[in-house]
């Protein structure tokens, strides 16, 4: 025999996956194509082609609190503005504060006293075992609804809980340290957060931060016993072990457990709605209803969750980088 | 929530192919009715939730002023009052129900408007109007609260993703009152709210709000602001390109009406009829029953299927007084829904 005979194309194994993948491929992209102008045919007809002018026109309804000036005469665009940064208020504040629950909640398993240990335990079975729509709807109506308003109110120094907010102290207009005070039958102070907001923020750290400490109890566990014993040896206290050789080492079990933690966060807190809080998710649900613009609010709702979940992603994973093993 | 919507669009989506299919066959004078005849009994939309319209009692049996209204057209139609079959339509499924055929009368306290009546909207064919309505507000009693205006700067309670909200945001607006709205997704979330003391007024449709204040703690505590926000004309419905049982539907509701206005009632019905029949000089009153001339006949009905309604269910006055009015737990003023010779909206043309 003459030479290495030439194969026929279909049965050469190179070019062969390689046909199958772009065949695959064009299969993939006909469907999508169709698919894609099938809906723009759909919507072109039934009149729904997506546009966003309407995004300019006067929103005509009014916000219940916004951290950005806001007054019904202002376009929809801003109203979403002013209900995003709602959002970003509470899980912002939420992150915080779940963070700082769940790592006390977790570090309390390891306690060496009983009633604490146990007291953890209760909080964290407790919590994440009753869904978070009853909890808010619980904090809401059950708890801050009933409070007292007036001079009944439930007043510590320099905090005020009332039905008609929570009041805070803090530093007035000229730079000076105020007080809450109740002038007229109405509290007054620099700082007040309706119910609503006080209400959906419990709910999401108390909720939260039953998850977060087990992921922190996870994260400690994780480090071997010996290097407990070994700081121990070394004359070195419980608190001081945990902060300075136990958490720097658990930080790298934790940190990817708290990120999806995070994230949950920044999604639960569109259930908002159940406890009257002005988020993203009230306003769209308004402008839906207003402008009848459904497929363009519901991508905007999806485009904003989405963006704000990969941001803190993103944040977490950096975070994570940080905290890895060092090999040197 | 998407799920919720994309699954409200479903039956709309089926309900437009089937529309293009039903619009061909409207030669015949009169399907519906010779369907509803031939089957025995009439399917009627209903709400099935609204203490007053259609509630369903402990006992199974709907009640209400919409449930009345698809007796009173089965009565026309079959001579039976309870040959009726109820289905609990709710907001988002209640057109294209109609449309699809699937109920054959929707009685489902259903606001009249023009997108909703326009061949290019809803193409729905409307009777007459059964119970005129309107946007209200409810405050409590002891807050010397005496109008709108009163409530600028103030929290109000209302529902999410109901007209009911535009229409407060659209008058606040009009008499330049900011408020702060508590939005909530149920209606229950709003009256808990409302009832904790969050808001210091709470809004929706009058009917409505008359219908949860009776399942208030103490009902004389609340009391409805004279300002009506917004006009609510609820309406009877039948499936447009079907005019011979538009017409019957309509001309039912019209008998209610007009037997009111000339004294006749469920207990003397027999005794005006009976009179009727012995003096020939009662010509109005013997066309209206069918003691002579063709009326029935017109309209595809037995000649004397007004008797039957009122021996059915009683007349207008009858009815609303049973259902909603003085007779009952909600204790709904006449107001509108009075006849005409009383200032009232309910006019009967003549029956002639």
């Amino acid at each position: 025999m003459a030479g290495p005979q030439r194969l026929p194309w279909w049965r050469n194994r190179r070019l062969l996956p390689w046909l199958v993948q772009a065949a695959v491929g064009l299969v993939v992209l006909v469907v999508v194509a169709f698919l894609v102008s099938n809906l723009v045919r759909n919507l072109t007809a039934a009149g729904l082609l997506l546009t966003w002018s309407w995004l300019s026109n006067p929103a005509g309804f009014d916000i219940a609190e916004s951290s950005i000036p806001f007054s019904a005469s202002q376009p929809y665009a801003w109203a979403l503005l002013a209900g995003l940064v709602n959002t970003l208020k509470v899980v912002l504040v939420g992150l915080v504060g779940a963070t700082a629950l769940g790592t006390l909640v977790g570090a309390a398993a390891f306690s060496r006293n009983g009633l604490l240990k146990r007291l953890a335990r209760v909080y964290v079975e407790l919590v994440r075992n009753i869904p978070l729509l009853l909890q808010l709807v619980f904090w809401y109506f059950v708890v801050f609804l009933a409070l007292p308003n007036g001079s009944q109110a439930i007043q510590w120094p320099g905090v005020v809980l009332a039905k008609s907010g929570l009041y805070l102290g803090w530093f007035g207009a000229d730079g000076h340290w105020q007080l809450p005070l109740l002038s007229g039958g109405v509290w007054q102070a620099p700082l007040r957060l309706t119910v609503e907001f006080s209400a959906l923020l419990t709910g999401l750290v108390v909720y939260t931060a039953a998850f977060i400490a087990e992921v922190v109890r996870g994260g400690i566990a994780a480090v071997p016993q010996g290097q407990w014993e070994a700081a121990r040896a070394l004359g070195l206290s419980p608190v001081v072990t945990l902060r300075r050789i136990v958490m720097p080492q658990a930080l790298r079990v934790i940190v990817p457990g708290l990120n999806s933690q995070y994230i949950s966060l920044a999604k639960n807190s569109s259930l908002a709605v159940a406890c009257g809080y002005t988020d993203l998710y009230s306003v769209a649900e308004t402008t839906l209803n207003q402008t009848g613009r459904a497929v363009e609010v519901v991508l905007l709702l999806l485009g904003s969750y989405l963006v704000l979940d990969l941001l803190i992603s993103a944040l977490m994973n950096g975070l994570n980088a940080a905290v890895q093993w060092k090999e040197r | 929530m998407i799920l919720r919507r994309l699954a409200q669009a479903l039956p709309l989506i089926a309900a437009l192919g089937l529309v293009g299919c039903a619009s061909d066959g409207g030669g015949i004078q009169s399907q519906k009715l010779a369907l509803v005849k031939g089957r025995g009994n009439l399917v009627c939309g209903v709400d099935g939730k609204l203490p007053g319209f259609s509630f369903v009692g402990p006992d199974g049996r709907y009640s209400g002023l919409d449930v009345e209204v698809c007796r009173a057209v089965a009565a026309a139609v079959l001579g039976d009052p309870a040959k009726v079959e109820f289905r609990d339509l709710n907001s988002s499924e209640r057109f294209a129900a109609l449309a699809s055929g699937e109920v054959d009368l929707l009685s489902r306290n259903t606001t009249l408007t023009l997108s909703r009546d326009a061949a290019g909207g809803n193409g729905l064919s409307f009777a007459p109007t059964t119970f005129y309505d309107g946007q209200g507000v409810m405050v409590p009693v002891a807050s010397g609260i005496k109008s709108l205006k009163d409530l600028a700067g103030k929290p109000i309670c209302v529902e999410s993703g109901t007209t009911t909200e535009l229409n407060l945001a659209d008058r606040m607006r009009e008499i330049n009152a900011p408020y702060t709205p508590l939005k909530f997704q149920t209606g229950d979330q709003t009256y808990a709210a409302y009832l904790q003391g969050r808001c210091v007024a709470v809004t929706s449709d009058r009917s409505q709000l008359a219908a949860k204040r009776t399942a208030f703690p103490s009902p004389a505590a609340h009391t409805l602001l004279p300002e009506v926000l917004s006009k609510e004309p609820l309406t009877p419905a039948t499936v447009n390109g079907d005019p011979a049982w538009a017409d019957a539907v309509r001309w039912t509701i019209y008998a209610l009406m007009q037997a009111e206005e000339l004294g006749i009632n469920q207990a003397n019905v027999a005794a005006k009829v009976a009179e009727a029949k012995a003096n020939p000089n009662l010509a109005d009153r013997r066309r209206f029953f069918g003691i002579e001339g063709d009326f029935g006949k017109q309209l595809g009905l037995p000649p004397d299927f007004v008797v039957r309604v009122i021996q059915a269910v009683g007349n207008y006055g009858e009815i609303f007084e049973r259902t909603v009015g003085q007779g009952s737990p909600l204790k709904l003023e006449r107001g509108l829904n009075r006849q005409w010779q009383q200032g009232g909206l309910i006019y009967s043309p003549p029956f002639r």
